[in-house]
């Protein structure tokens, strides 16, 4: 239990970090920030509401406390395109990004890992090989440009599924009419994820296989699934350390792959608020993303103390 | 005449010792309160030109001491004084000054060279800092590569990972000299190096001292070695010195018994001379929670109940001290000489 | 010692040692470079992509910004436009040609500053003493809370998105991982007997850091600059295509590739193409990045 208060105190500072960078984009953005942060056709009414709401003739701590006061109390501000609410655009479009995630995680993972376990079963073998020559060149891999490639193949050439958009929005979450839009995006977030889940594995399980408690289990005469299993057990925590860096490579990810198919996310959302000039919509985005990052890690962390009984007493 | 740079010139004449160490000691602080006594009230002073052979287990505190006259690690109380003048404190020496006259040859010749540098450099590096040109401390380099028996035209420009042992550390010693040093502290100096090799560098050593007028301060575990190349020796145990004397005399009839246990461990050659005295069992008490009076008690045979009452002051002949209550007559342990035997 | 004077024209010889000595490390490891097919075919890839980009004006078959409307959206070997025409009517090859000028830059410059910047902060944060360390690393590790992507975006977005803002962006997503590197490798170093030793010589810490510790990290930072680099032609090229680095009709990779999307259903290989020309930069430099770690290996750092 004290390792878990710890590490969510750990966190904390990362949390305060993070909401001070988010902070200061309205302050890097070129201008006055009063001008960033009102439509530029806002009355001279709105402006003084806004300059007095938000503090700006006060010094920077006092702006930066009264900013965060109102994002923990889910206020994100206005977005200047759309007028409405940041937080109800983000939530809004937060949940489109997770449908992708929630396709192309589990994708990424299973897939990875069995080629991961595959490859480490049979060092040097073809499935080995081709794993390895995966990760060279699936780091170099620009996912937009995987999207692109994709449309081309399975939209343009063969018709097979729909180049952009997530179709009419009425159809249920898991059937084909909504799916079929799904899967093109999804593969192109999950490629690269998955390339280095199967490297990590691959790494992972070949050092497990090396260490003296696999020969002892063999030695004790335990079948070649027993001692899988044992192998891969001890591989889980790693594993899932990488799951939780490839969530943030996701999230990343979809910002540019959203773009490419039009799909409605927070990545869309983000390209939106830059093709607008939309700092307040653009901050708010950054912001909850962020969070949800520094969130994922300190549940990654958690998890991995769970797993792992070494790590409780650090 | 050479061109390592002349040392500081002696200020004291002979009688005066070149270093005097009184009661240094170095705590390091532990979690919760707890300090570990590495060094602890340890004083001696060492003549021009002698050497003082520093022998202990591991662990003693031994190189600790060498760090602490090199003014690496700040001491926590003591005196240090070079040929007459404090180092360092409002009236002493600054420790740069030491350190021009102070020069250090450290135990792991591998780790202590930079694998990025040819080893010229780095013993070119000592004069840089000291003000000389590049070409100026490059020729002084040259010099002191000479000085221990390398050619610098071959050696010089290589890498530490292209010479051998023994070659990286008579390179340590060159980057002693460099600076033109009167005392060399050597740490371990040639504990990792092969038998043959070892023999080698003692005698380069020797050469040195004689050669450059060179003090000293040799820090071994190994008792063979420290014979062989000190004038005196001084044992330490448990960051405080338990006996000092001539070697020849230290050697000969130790006078404490954590010494007698010293020599008895080590492998003699003749099994007639093979002593029947108990060598130290057991590990040395954790530095930490030292037990009250003397340190080696708890492992000594001849403890008795009054060994625990005091820590014992270093005591005995003229210039043959140990720390022991066996040598102070009326200390009330039952083989310590009675007060009238001493009067 | 009179020998010493008398050897002393015989140090004439070490000269040319002095000499061999400055190509000694790098030297070893450009050797052992040059004897790996992986990092030879990223080299071979890297030269051509670089040589095209600064001969551009010599080279490229047509005017990158000139195009004709009878022109737009050609297939490949369309009347002498061996990789077709774009939306604009405007030779592809030329254009591809001349974005790697931007793209390269884009790609290349960030990394360059940020191990600069990075690695100084790492120096400083590894040898000045724990306050320094802390601050600093401490700063790192909120920058470090942010995906890289999201970052870049963020920062870029908020700036403005101007070629030069897309490269600060970078910079500074780029300084977090430089620093820590260059933190880790000073730490390793600071340990090691030869730095106790140059104290004893007397020399001060600036000194020291100057003559023996950055030699050392020189090494582990310029090996994870190099795998930068990968990363970074395609975040740069991210960027672009976000609309976040040059604006148009310059010629850029990225933008290339936004600017193509809409028009995949005409001539949709065509389209492809900026992406391949960033793909294939960045499996260059990757595969460069790789054989250098391999080489500098060899010997511990």
């Amino acid at each position: 239990m004290g390792t878990v208060l710890r590490r969510l105190l750990l966190a904390l500072p990362i949390a305060f970090g993070v909401s001070v960078v988010c902070f200061a984009l309205v302050y890097i953005a070129p201008g006055d920030p009063l001008q960033t942060i009102v439509p530029p056709d806002a009355t001279q009414a709105t402006i003084d509401a806004v300059k007095h709401a938000y503090g700006l003739d006060k010094p920077l701590v006092v702006q930066y406390l009264i900013w965060l006061w109102r994002v923990l109390h889910g206020n994100l501000g206005t977005s200047i395109s759309t007028t409405r609410p940041v937080a109800l655009e983000v939530m809004l479009a937060l949940g489109n990004t997770m449908r992708l995630v929630a396709l192309a995680m589990p994708a990424a993972l299973i897939v990875g890992y069995a080629m991961g376990v595959a490859a480490a079963r049979f060092p040097g073998g073809w499935i080995d090989r081709a794993v390895t020559g995966i990760a060279v060149v699936g780091v170099s891999l620009p996912n937009y440009w995987v999207g692109v490639v994709l449309v081309i193949l399975c939209a343009v050439q063969w018709s097979l599924l729909p180049a952009t958009g997530m179709g009419s929005g009425h159809a249920a979450l898991l059937s084909w009419e909504s799916l079929r839009f799904m899967i093109l995006p999804s593969i192109s977030l999950a490629l690269i994820p998955m390339g280095i889940i199967a490297r990590s594995t691959r790494a992972c399980v070949l050092d497990l296989a090396s260490h003296d408690f696999v020969l002892t289990l063999r030695a004790k005469g335990m079948s070649e699934s027993t001692v899988t299993r044992h192998v891969l057990r001890n591989a889980l925590p790693q594993v899932i350390a990488i799951v939780g860096l490839q969530f943030g490579y996701l999230m990343g990810g979809s910002i540019l792959v959203e773009t490419v198919f039009s799909w409605p996310g927070s990545g869309f959302l983000l390209g939106r608020a830059i093709q607008n000039r939309d700092v307040p919509l653009l901050q708010g985005t950054v912001l909850v993303l962020a969070m949800i990052f520094v969130a994922t890690n300190l549940l990654v962390d958690l998890l991995q103390v769970r797993l792992d009984p070494r790590l409780r007493r650090g | 005449m050479n061109s390592l740079p002349e040392p500081v010139a002696d200020r004291g004449g002979p009688a005066q010792p070149l270093l005097i160490a009184r009661d240094l000691r170095k705590y390091f602080p532990l979690g919760g309160g707890a300090r570990v006594h590495a060094v602890d009230g340890v004083s001696f002073s060492i003549a021009k030109g002698e050497t003082l052979g520093i022998v202990g287990e591991s662990g003693c505190g031994k190189s600790t001491l060498a760090r602490l006259l090199m003014q690496l690690m700040p001491r926590d109380a003591g005196e240090l004084i070079l040929d007459g003048d404090p180092v360092g404190g409002p009236h002493g020496i600054s420790v740069a000054a030491m350190r021009r006259q102070v020069q250090m040859v450290f135990q792991d010749s591998a780790s202590s060279l930079n694998p990025r540098l040819p080893v010229q450099d780095s013993v070119a590096f000592g004069p840089r800092v000291h003000g000389r040109s590049r070409s100026a401390a490059l020729e002084v380099a040259r010099a002191a590569l000479r000085q221990v028996h390398l050619d610098p035209a071959l050696i010089g420009p290589r890498y530490p990972h292209e010479l051998s042992g023994g070659q990286k550390q008579r390179v340590n010693i060159a980057r002693a000299l460099a600076i033109g040093p009167r005392m060399v502290v050597l740490d371990e100096a040639v504990s990792a190096l092969d038998k043959s090799v070892q023999a080698q560098v003692l005698n380069l050593l020797v050469q040195l001292r004689r050669d450059l007028d060179l003090t000293y301060m040799f820090i071994s575990h190994d008792l063979a070695v420290v014979r062989h190349i000190s004038h005196r020796v001084l044992v330490m145990y448990l960051g405080q010195v338990m006996e000092v004397g001539p070697v020849a005399q230290v050697f000969a009839a130790p006078r404490h018994p954590y010494t007698r246990a010293l020599l008895a461990s080590r492998p003699s050659m003749d099994p007639a001379r093979r002593t029947e005295t108990l060598a130290i069992s057991g590990d040395p008490p954790n530095p930490v929670d030292l037990p009250p009076g003397c340190r080696f008690a708890p492992r000594c045979p001849h403890a008795e109940a009054v060994c625990t009452a005091a820590n014992p002051a270093l005591a005995g002949g003229a210039d043959h001290l140990a720390a022991c209550l066996i040598q102070v007559p009326g200390s009330g342990h039952s083989q310590a000489p009675g007060l009238e035997a001493a009067a | 010692m009179a020998e010493g004077m008398s050897i002393a024209p015989a140090a004439l010889p070490a000269a040319p040692g002095a000499r061999r000595r400055r190509n000694t490390y790098w030297g070893e490891v450009g050797g052992k470079l040059i004897r790996q097919p992986g990092a030879m075919l990223g080299a071979a890839m890297l030269a051509v992509i670089v040589l095209a980009a600064i001969f551009a004006p010599w080279i490229a078959p047509f005017d990158p910004n000139k195009g004709s409307i009878l022109m737009r959206l050609k297939p490949f070997f369309f009347r002498g436009h061996l990789l077709g025409a774009d939306e604009l009517g405007r030779d592809m090859l030329s254009r591809l040609i001349w974005g790697g000028r931007i793209s390269l830059a884009m790609g290349v410059v960030p990394v360059l500053i940020a191990m600069l910047i990075g690695g100084a902060l790492g120096l400083t944060a590894g040898f000045g003493g724990k306050l320094a360390n802390t601050l600093i690393m401490r700063v790192m590790d909120v920058f470090y809370a942010f995906p890289s992507v999201l970052l870049a975006v963020a920062i870029a977005g908020a700036m403005g998105g101007g070629l030069i803002d897309g490269m600060i962006a970078l910079t500074l997503v780029f300084i977090p991982p430089m620093c820590r590197v260059a933190e880790s490798a000073t730490a390793q170093v600071r340990n090691l007997d030869f730095i106790e030793a140059a104290r004893a010589t007397g020399a001060g810490g600036f000194s020291i850091v100057r003559h023996h510790v950055i030699g050392n990290v020189l090494g582990p930072v310029t090996v994870y600059a190099s795998s930068l680099i990968s990363v970074s032609v395609l975040l740069s090229a991210g960027l672009s295509f976000l609309g976040l680095g040059v604006q148009p009709p310059t010629a850029d990779w990225g933008l290339m590739l936004s600017t193509l999307v809409p028009s995949i259903y005409v001539v949709p290989w065509v389209c492809a193409l900026p992406g391949a020309a960033i793909f294939l930069t960045s499996i260059a430099f990757g595969l460069l990045s790789s054989g250098l770690r391999a080489a500098m290996d060899m010997r511990g750092a």
